[in-house]
C-alpha cells in the first residue's frame, strides 16, 4: 500500500510516493481500532436506545406543531427573561424546528455510533482522459469535420458564423425598452427639473401645513415637501418627493456665511435646502444646530449650510443645492423658483465641478 | 374601653385630645389632598429667588452670575436669556447640567436637584428672557391617544427623528464624538422637552410648526413600539443587518460547525 | 450508464444474478418497481460507480454542505414566501393587524409583507427562516471557499470548480440583496436608493443603466417586480445549474483529503457514500434545517413593521445592508471625495470605485489567483492531497491580508455604529479606517508569514529532534536539556508529506527564448523567490537518518521505555549545527 501507484489509466500525473518527495515512508492506513459500540454491547444498546429516543421524539414535536398552528392565536406574547416574542411564532418555530433537528441528531449518532465505520479506499484516477479516447476524440473530429464537407467548401462556415452572430442582434434590440432613453432632452424632463415652482408653497411634511418665519425659531429645522407634492398618487408621488424633499433651517445671520448672489434665497436667517443628499441620494435630516453641520447617516457625508451646503467631510463632491425661497401674500415661506442645478447624485453627462463654488449660481 | 371613660375626667385629658385631633387632621390632609403643582409660574418671586441663588451656587461659573454666557477657553457656557423655562427643566432634571466636565456633548448623569429646585431654576432663568415654557402635562399625556394619531405618529417620528435616533429610538451617531441619545424607557415630558427646546445640537421643533398635537403624537408612537414586544424573537440589540450578520455569523456559522466536528469526531474508542 | 444489451436479458439470467443471501421484506417488496425502472433507465447501471463511493471526513469539509443546505433550505422557505407576496409597488392603504401603521400608504409588496408577518401562521416564521438561511447561505460559501483556500484545493485539477465557486458566491450575494429589496421596507429603500445614485455615477454609461435598470427614475413602479424576476427565477435557476455542476465535479475528482498515513495522491480514504454518508450528511442536513428553524422562532430579524414602508424622505441612522454587503459599504464610506471634471463631463470616481471597483477586485483576485499560484510554481501535476496552511506560508499570508482587508472594509461600514457602541469620535473612525485598509493588510501579511514559517520550525524540530517530553535533564556542568522522544512513523509521515516549491535563481540558459519569454520566465523565477524563499524546506531522508544516529549515538543505554537519555557532548553538536 505504501509504494501504490495509481490504478487508473495511463498517462496519468498523479504523483507517486518516492524517496525524493517522501523521506519518511508511508507506514500505510493505521490498523482499525473499533470503537466502543462495536466491542461493547451496552454501549451499542444505549446508543440505540439514544437514536430511538431522538427518533421517537419527532411524531410528538411534528404533532405539537399541528396543534400549535391551530389552537394558539397571533396576538399573545411570551414574557420570558430576556425573551419576549410573539407565542406563536416561537412555538411553531420551536417544535418544527426540534422536530428536525432530532430528526438528525438521531440519524448522525445511527452512522457515528453504530453503522460499520471501518474505512475503506478508493482509488483515484487522472482527471484527464486516457490517451486512447483522445486519439479516438481527434480521429473521430477529423471525419466529422470532413463529413461535414465544411473544409471544402469554407464559405458556408464563414456565412455560418456571420448568420450566428447576428440573429443575437433582434434578442438585444429587443430590450432597448427596458427603460426610456436618457437623452438630453428626457434628463431635462426628469432627472435635471422637480416640481418646485415659482409660489409653490413650503409645506411642513406628513401634515402638508404651511408656515410663517415667525413660527420658527433658531435652531429650528423642518422637513419640508412643495404643497403641490399632494395631488400626486402612487409611483409618480414617490418619484417627485425623491426629488423634492427638503428641508428648512433657521440660523442666526451673524454666525453663517451667505455669499452675495445668494442674499435674497433666504429670509432673515431661514434658508431651504434639497434633502436629497448628491452622493447617492439618501435623504438627508441630521442637523447640528450649533455646528450648521448637516451628516448623512449613510455614508456620513458632512454638509456646512451655513456656507451654502458645501461639503466639509465625507464622500460627497457636489455642495448641497439650495432652494431660493421668499414670502407670499399672506407671509407664508413659499419657492422663488425650481432648483437651479439638478439634486441628487452626479452623473456623466453633466460637468458639475461649478456646483460648489460658493452663490456662483 | 372602660380605661379611658373611667379617665375622662384626668386634667391633661384636653390637651391631649387636642393633639390627637390636629394629629388626625393633618395625617387625613397629608392622605387626601392633592399634591401642589410644582410650576415654574415666572410670577411667583419666591421661587424665582430661590432660583436665583440654586444658578449661582450651580450654573454661574460657566453661564454667568446674570446667565450672560461665558466662552472662553475651556468655559462653554452659552447665554441662557431666551432658552426658556422648558429648556432648564429639560438639562437639569436629565441630569445634563451641571456638566461634569467641558466636552463635546452633556452626558445623562443622575440628577441631584430636587423637583421643587428644578422648577425654582427654571423659573428664575425664564425671567433672563422669553422662552418655551414647561408644558402641561395634558400636551404630552398619552393614555387615550387613538390609533390613527398613533400611526401619524409613526410616520412624523420617522420623517423627522429617525434620521438622527433611528428607527425604534435606538439612538445615533453624530460627527466628532457626539450622538443622538436612545429613546427607550424615556418618561413623555423628557421627550416632549426635547422637541420643544433642541438641546444641544438636537435641532428645535417650535409648537407652531410641529404641534403639540403632533408632539403627543409621536411620543404616543414611541410609547407603544417600546412596550411592545419584538414578535420575531430576541432583539440582539437592535442595530439592525450588523448585528443580525455578527449573530448569522456567531450562532449559525459557528453552531453548525460546532455539529460538523461533532459528525466528523471519532467517537470513543475501544482502545 | 446502462451497459447496451444485445438482447432483452431473459427471466433465468436475471435469477441468476439475484444474490444468494436471503432478502428480507423491503428487498422483496422493493424488487417489482425497481427492475420496472432498471428495464427502462438502466439506474442499476449506476451503482458500481456511485453507490460506495468515498467520501473522507473532516468537519471542514462539511462547510460547503452548509451552504448546500441552507440553499435547499431557501428554495423551500422561499416558495411558502411566494405564495402569499405581492411583488406590486402599487400603492395601498393599509388596514391589516399592525396597528401602528393603520391608515398609512404603502407599497402593495410592504402590504403582503406585513400580511406574512402577522396574518398568515407561521408567515413570520417562515420569513425569518429564508433571511437566517440567507445570511448563514453567504456566510459559509465565504468560510467553504476559505477552507479551500488556505488548503490548496483550488490546484489542478480543481481550477475550474475554483470559479464556478466565485460564481456562485457572487450569485449568492446578488440574490441576497435582491431579496431583501423586495419587501419594499424603508431600511432596503434606502439600500435601494443608494445603488440608484450609484448606478447614476458610473462614468460613460450610468444614466442609461439607471434608467434601463428602474424604468426611468427611481422608484418607479418596475423596480420590485423586475428584482423579484431576478430573484426568483433568473438567479436560482443559475445557482442550480452550477451547483449541479460543482457537485459532479467533486464526485468526478473525488474529495481530496488531508495527509497521512495510508493517504496519498493516488486514493482517498474514507466511508462510503451508502450508509454512513448517507446518514451523516442526511442527518446534517436535517441539522441544518432545524437549526435555521430555530433561528427564525427565537432571533427576531429584518423587523420591517418598525422600519415603516419606502419612503423616499424618510431615513435611519444606523443604515446598513446586509452583512455580506457591508465591504462595499464601508468602501463607500471611507472613500475620499473625488470627482473629475473632464470638459463637459463627470467623472464620480468616489463612487465608482469603491462601488463598482471593490466589488470587481474582490471577485476578481479570487478567481484568478488559482491560475497565478499555477503560474508561479509551474506545478502541472494534480494536487489531491491538501496542503497545511504552514506549508504554504506565502498563500496563507495573502488569504489572511485579504481577510483582514475586507474585516477592515466591514468595520467600515459600521462606522457610525462603531462610534455610538465605543463612544469614538465617527470622523475619527473613518480617517482611521482610510489607512488602515492599506496598511492592515501588509501588517497582517508580514506577520503570518512569519506565523507559518515558526509553526514550519516547530514541525522541522519535531521531526529531527523527536516530540519534546517535558522531562528536564540537568547535566553536571549545570546545563539543562529536555529530552525528546522520537514520534510514530505515522506523525512523521504527516509532517512530511507535503510540497516543496523550490525559489528559483534568474534563468541563465536563454537559448531558444525569445525576449518575451525570457522576461516572463525571469518574471515567473522572481515570484517563486518571493513565494518561497522563506519556506522551511523538509528535511531529507538523510537528515533524518542522520538525526536519528546522533540521538541513538552516544547512548548509554536506551531505556527500558524506550526513552533515550542526551548527554552533554551530544548537545554541544546541537547547539554547533
Amino acid at each position: 500500500m505504501s509504494d501504490d501507484t495509481s490504478q487508473g489509466r495511463p498517462g496519468t500525473e498523479v504523483a507517486t510516493v518516492d524517496e525524493e518527495r517522501y523521506p519518511v515512508p508511508d507506514p500505510g492506513l493505521e490498523p482499525h481500532i473499533p470503537r466502543l459500540t462495536d466491542v461493547d454491547e451496552r454501549a451499542a444498546n444505549r446508543a440505540t436506545r439514544q437514536v430511538a429516543t431522538f427518533f421517537g421524539l419527532v411524531p410528538l414535536l411534528s404533532i405539537g406543531f399541528v396543534v400549535v398552528y391551530f389552537a394558539v392565536p397571533g396576538n399573545v406574547w411570551v414574557d420570558f427573561g430576556p425573551l419576549r416574542a410573539n407565542t406563536r411564532n416561537l412555538l411553531l418555530g420551536l417544535t418544527f424546528g426540534l422536530a428536525l433537528l432530532f430528526l438528525g441528531i438521531g440519524a448522525v449518532q445511527w452512522g457515528r455510533k453504530l453503522m460499520d465505520d471501518e474505512e475503506k479506499i478508493d482509488y483515484r484516477h487522472s482527471a484527464a482522459s486516457s490517451d486512447d479516447d483522445k486519439n479516438y476524440m481527434l480521429t473521430e473530429l477529423d471525419k466529422v469535420v470532413d463529413e461535414s464537407k465544411l473544409t471544402r467548401r469554407k464559405i458556408i462556415g464563414r456565412t455560418l458564423l456571420a448568420a450566428l452572430a447576428t440573429i443575437l442582434l433582434p434578442m438585444i434590440a429587443g430590450l432597448a425598452d427596458l427603460g426610456p432613453w436618457p437623452t438630453k432632452k428626457k434628463r431635462a424632463e426628469t432627472i435635471e427639473r422637480t416640481i418646485w415652482a415659482p409660489g409653490i408653497r413650503v409645506v411642513q411634511d406628513v401634515t402638508f401645513e404651511p408656515f410663517k418665519p415667525e413660527d420658527i425659531e433658531v435652531g429650528q429645522l423642518i422637513n419640508a415637501e412643495p404643497a403641490n407634492l399632494q395631488d400626486l398618487h402612487g409611483s409618480e408621488y414617490q418619484t417627485e418627493k425623491a426629488k423634492a424633499a427638503v428641508i428648512v433651517v433657521r440660523m442666526d445671520p451673524n454666525t453663517i456665511t451667505i455669499p452675495p448672489s445668494r442674499q435674497d434665497w433666504q429670509i432673515g436667517g431661514i434658508l431651504c435646502y434639497s434633502k436629497i443628499c448628491t452622493h447617492v441620494g439618501c435623504p438627508i435630516s441630521l442637523w447640528e444646530q450649533q455646528t450648521h453641520h448637516l451628516l448623512c447617516p449613510c455614508h456620513q457625508s458632512t454638509f456646512d449650510l451655513g456656507n451654502s451646503g458645501v461639503v466639509v467631510f465625507g464622500p460627497a463632491k457636489r455642495a448641497l443645492p439650495q432652494l431660493p425661497i421668499a414670502l407670499d401674500a399672506e407671509g407664508y415661506i413659499i419657492a422663488q423658483r425650481d432648483f437651479t442645478v439638478p439634486v441628487g447624485p452626479s452623473y456623466f453627462e453633466r460637468d458639475s465641478r461649478n456646483d460648489y463654488e460658493v452663490g456662483d449660481n | 374601653m372602660r380605661l379611658l371613660s373611667s379617665r375622662r375626667r384626668h386634667p391633661a385629658a384636653k390637651a391631649l385630645l387636642l393633639v390627637f385631633g390636629l394629629f388626625m387632621m393633618g395625617a387625613l390632609y397629608t392622605v387626601t389632598a392633592p399634591p401642589a403643582p410644582v410650576s415654574a409660574e415666572t410670577g411667583n418671586s419666591q421661587q424665582v429667588a430661590e432660583g436665583k441663588a440654586l444658578f449661582a451656587v450651580g450654573c454661574a461659573s460657566c453661564h454667568g452670575l446674570n446667565g450672560e454666557g461665558q466662552i472662553s477657553g475651556t468655559i462653554q457656557g452659552p447665554p441662557l436669556a431666551g432658552v426658556g423655562a422648558a429648556a432648564v427643566d429639560f438639562q437639569v432634571s436629565t441630569g445634563r447640567m451641571p456638566m461634569a466636565r467641558p466636552g463635546e456633548q452633556a452626558a445623562v448623569k443622575p440628577n441631584r436637584y430636587s423637583e421643587e429646585e428644578v422648577a425654582a431654576l427654571a423659573a428664575y432663568v425664564a425671567t433672563l428672557g422669553p422662552g418655551p415654557a414647561i408644558p402641561e402635562p395634558a400636551e404630552y399625556d398619552t393614555a387615550n391617544i387613538s390609533a390613527e394619531d398613533l400611526a401619524r405618529g409613526g410616520e412624523l417620528f420617522r420623517t423627522n427623528c429617525s434620521a438622527c435616533h433611528n428607527f425604534e429610538g435606538a439612538g445615533g451617531a453624530l460627527p466628532n464624538g457626539k450622538y443622538a441619545p436612545p429613546l427607550k424607557g424615556l418618561d413623555n415630558k423628557r421627550l416632549y422637552l426635547a422637541m420643544l427646546t433642541g438641546p444641544q445640537q438636537m435641532p428645535v421643533f417650535s409648537d407652531e410648526v410641529l404641534t403639540p398635537e403632533d408632539k403627543r403624537a409621536i411620543i404616543g408612537y414611541l410609547n407603544v413600539l417600546h412596550e411592545r414586544p419584538a414578535d420575531g424573537g430576541l432583539a440582539l440589540g437592535g442595530l439592525g443587518p450588523v448585528s443580525e450578520g455578527l449573530w448569522a455569523w456567531i450562532i449559525g456559522l459557528g453552531g453548525l460547525i460546532c455539529f460538523a466536528i461533532w459528525i466528523a469526531a471519532k467517537g470513543a474508542k475501544a482502545k | 450508464m446502462a451497459q447496451p444489451a444485445a438482447t432483452v436479458p431473459d427471466e433465468s439470467a436475471v435469477q441468476a444474478q439475484t444474490p444468494k443471501k436471503e432478502l428480507g421484506p423491503v428487498f422483496k417488496v422493493a424488487a417489482g418497481p425497481t427492475k420496472y425502472l432498471d428495464d427502462r433507465l438502466g439506474i442499476a447501471g449506476l451503482g458500481r460507480p456511485f453507490l460506495r463511493k468515498v467520501f473522507p471526513d473532516h468537519w471542514s469539509f462539511l462547510l460547503g454542505e452548509i451552504a448546500l443546505y441552507s440553499f435547499i433550505v431557501l428554495i423551500l422557505s422561499g416558495i411558502f414566501l411566494t405564495i402569499w407576496f405581492k411583488p406590486s409597488m402599487a400603492e395601498i392603504e393599509y388596514e391589516g393587524t399592525y396597528e401602528l401603521l393603520r391608515g398609512i400608504q404603502m407599497s402593495e409588496a410592504y402590504a403582503s409583507t406585513l400580511g406574512l408577518s402577522f396574518d398568515i401562521r407561521g408567515g413570520l416564521l417562515l420569513r425569518q427562516m429564508h433571511h437566517w438561511a440567507a445570511a448563514v447561505f453567504v456566510a459559509a460559501m465565504l468560510a467553504h471557499s476559505l477552507r479551500i483556500f488556505f488548503t490548496g484545493a483550488f490546484r489542478k485539477p480543481r481550477e475550474i470548480n475554483w470559479l464556478i465557486g466565485v460564481a456562485m458566491l457572487t450569485l449568492g450575494i446578488i440574490n441576497g440583496f435582491t431579496g431583501y429589496s423586495l419587501p419594499d421596507d424603508l431600511l432596503s429603500g434606502t439600500g435601494l436608493r443608494f445603488v440608484d445614485g450609484l448606478i447614476r455615477s458610473i462614468p460613460v454609461i450610468g444614466t442609461w443603466a439607471e434608467f434601463f435598470t428602474f424604468a426611468g427614475e427611481f422608484p418607479g413602479e418596475l423596480i420590485i417586480p423586475r428584482l423579484y424576476m431576478v430573484h426568483i427565477l433568473l438567479v436560482p435557476a443559475l445557482l442550480l445549474g452550477l451547483i449541479a455542476a460543482h457537485l459532479a465535479l467533486v464526485v468526478y475528482h473525488k474529495h481530496t483529503q488531508y495527509g497521512g498515513p495510508g493517504r496519498t495522491e493516488g486514493n482517498v480514504v474514507g466511508f462510503p457514500v451508502f450508509p454512513v454518508y448517507a446518514a451523516k450528511a442526511g442527518g446534517f442536513f436535517l441539522i441544518v434545517f432545524g437549526v435555521l428553524t430555530l433561528m427564525g422562532a427565537t432571533m427576531q430579524i429584518n423587523p420591517v413593521w418598525v422600519f415603516g414602508p419606502y419612503n423616499p424622505a424618510e431615513v435611519t441612522a444606523g443604515s446598513q445592508p446586509d452583512w455580506y454587503m457591508g465591504f462595499v459599504e464601508g468602501g463607500i464610506r471611507i472613500m475620499p471625495n473625488w470627482e473629475w471634471h473632464i470638459g463637459s463631463t463627470t467623472w464620480s470616481w468616489n463612487v465608482a470605485i469603491p462601488g463598482l471597483g471593490l466589488m470587481g477586485l474582490f471577485f476578481g483576485l479570487m478567481a484568478i489567483y488559482p491560475f497565478v499560484e499555477a503560474w508561479v510554481t509551474g506545478d502541472k501535476r494534480e494536487h489531491h492531497v491538501l496542503d497545511r496552511p504552514r506549508n504554504a506560508p506565502t498563500r496563507t499570508a495573502f488569504g489572511v491580508a485579504a481577510i483582514t482587508g475586507y474585516s477592515l472594509l466591514m468595520i467600515g461600514g459600521g462606522n457610525d455604529l462603531v462610534a455610538t457602541q465605543f463612544d469614538v469620535s465617527l470622523n475619527a473612525v473613518t480617517n482611521f479606517l482610510r489607512v488602515a485598509v492599506f496598511v492592515g493588510p501588509v501588517i497582517a501579511f508580514l506577520v503570518t508569514k512569519r506565523i507559518c514559517i515558526g509553526l514550519q520550525r516547530a514541525d522541522h524540530d519535531r521531526l529531527i529532534h523527536g516530540a519534546e517530553s517535558g522531562v528536564i535533564d540537568r547535566a553536571p556542568s549545570g546545563k539543562y536539556s529536555e529530552r525528546h522522544r522520537p514520534i510514530g512513523p505515522g506523525e512523521a509521515f504527516r509532517l512530511i508529506e507535503h510540497d516543496e516549491t523550490p525559489a528559483l535563481l534568474p534563468v541563465t540558459d536563454v537559448d531558444g527564448m525569445s525576449v518575451r519569454e525570457i522576461r516572463g520566465e525571469q518574471l515567473r523565477r522572481r515570484a517563486t523567490r518571493f513565494f518561497f524563499i522563506d519556506t522551511l524546506r523538509r528535511p531529507t531522508r538523510a537528515e533524518l537518518e542522520e538525526a536519528a544516529r546522533h540521538h541513538a549515538h552516544g547512548h548509554d543505554e536506551i531505556g527500558a521505555d524506550g526513552e533515550h537519555h542526551a548527554i552533554e557532548a551530544e548537545e554541544e553538536h546541537h547547539l554547533a549545527k
